[in-house]
């Protein structure tokens, strides 16, 4: 398959990715919407880096790099989100973004 | 089981169906390989957006970042697929199921018309870019592509030569021990909230 397949692939799941960030009023939808729009930038890199090597050439290894340091990144993310998740459930009692609403306790 | 949820199961098993069919037509055995990742990774998004529960829509996301790891071996990065799986199925996805373990139940649930109108808005759109898309760009590709490589001893060695991306890959250890000490503070549970808890209780 060629290029424009992986973006395809890649540009509807960033769509869903936004779809689950909007549609579901969920602290944790907020998270997987992220991971899945995170996941769709990396196909996108892996994909160019691939469609970017040339018979005869050394690979480029850039778009691979990328995308390692962008899964590094969506770990720390990660991690922190649900550290920040789960004191709005502790302050707030409730699941809703629109309901934190306050900075302090 | 509802009816809305038949007939998405049912337009979701058909819509998979028929993209296969197209693409090993298309492609043949490669072709057959992506349609049957990247089918894994729509559906499974798109599952978890659709299911009721919070616990299934993070088992549904195994299907998307399992299929993000598939295509990223077609691509011929294997060192990357297997640091997909480790690290997004295993550790991101295990952190939200913590997440959902330790959430109040979420009692307002799914909005069937939001779930509809967003998966509607956001099919034309995407239908409306990727028509436009595919009249207007000339994608340029390297005429022969070359084969794969296995590339894992050169990103090895590339991400520790100091003219390379040794900065960056230091930067990383040190964002991440920052990121993962901080979270656990953030985490922690205050002494006032458990002397609270105690004169309540």
């Amino acid at each position: 398959m060629g290029l424009g397949a992986y973006i395809a692939v890649s540009a509807a799941l960033f769509a869903l990715g936004i779809v689950a960030i909007l549609v579901r009023r969920n602290v944790l939808y907020v998270l997987m919407g992220i991971e899945m729009i995170l996941n769709a930038a990396n196909i996108n890199f892996v994909a160019f880096n691939r469609f970017n090597h040339a018979e005869g050439s050394q690979s480029n290894l850039d778009g691979r790099m990328f995308a390692i340091f962008v899964i590094i990144l969506a770990a720390a993310e990660a991690a922190v989100a649900l550290a920040i998740v789960l004191n709005v459930f502790h302050l707030f009692n409730s699941v809703k973004p629109a309901e934190a609403d306050l900075l302090r306790e | 089981m509802e009816l809305s949820d038949k007939l998405f199961y049912g337009l979701l098993a058909a819509g998979s169906l028929g993209a296969l069919a197209v693409c090993t037509l298309l492609g043949g055995g490669g072709g057959a390989a992506f349609a049957l990742f990247a089918i894994l990774v729509l559906a499974g998004s798109l599952l978890c957006i659709w299911e009721r529960s919070v616990v299934r829509s993070a088992f549904c996301l195994i299907g998307t970042f399992g299929g993000t790891a598939g295509l990223f071996l077609l691509l011929g990065s294997d060192f990357l697929a297997m640091s997909q799986i480790l690290i997004y199925v295993g550790g991101i996805l295990a952190l939200i199921l913590f997440g959902v373990m330790l959430s109040p139940p979420d009692l307002g649930e799914r909005k069937l018309p939001r779930v509809l109108s967003g998966l509607v808005a956001v099919g034309a759109g995407v239908a409306f870019v990727a028509a436009k898309v595919a009249s207007t760009v000339n994608w340029a590709q390297a005429a022969e592509l070359a084969e794969p490589e296995h590339a894992t001893e050169r990103i090895g060695v590339a991400l520790l030569a100091y003219d390379q991306y040794a900065i960056a890959f230091e930067l990383a250890a040190i964002v991440l021990t920052v990121a993962l000490v901080a979270a656990v503070y953030v985490a922690r549970r205050r002494k006032i909230d458990l002397q609270d808890e105690g004169a309540r209780g």
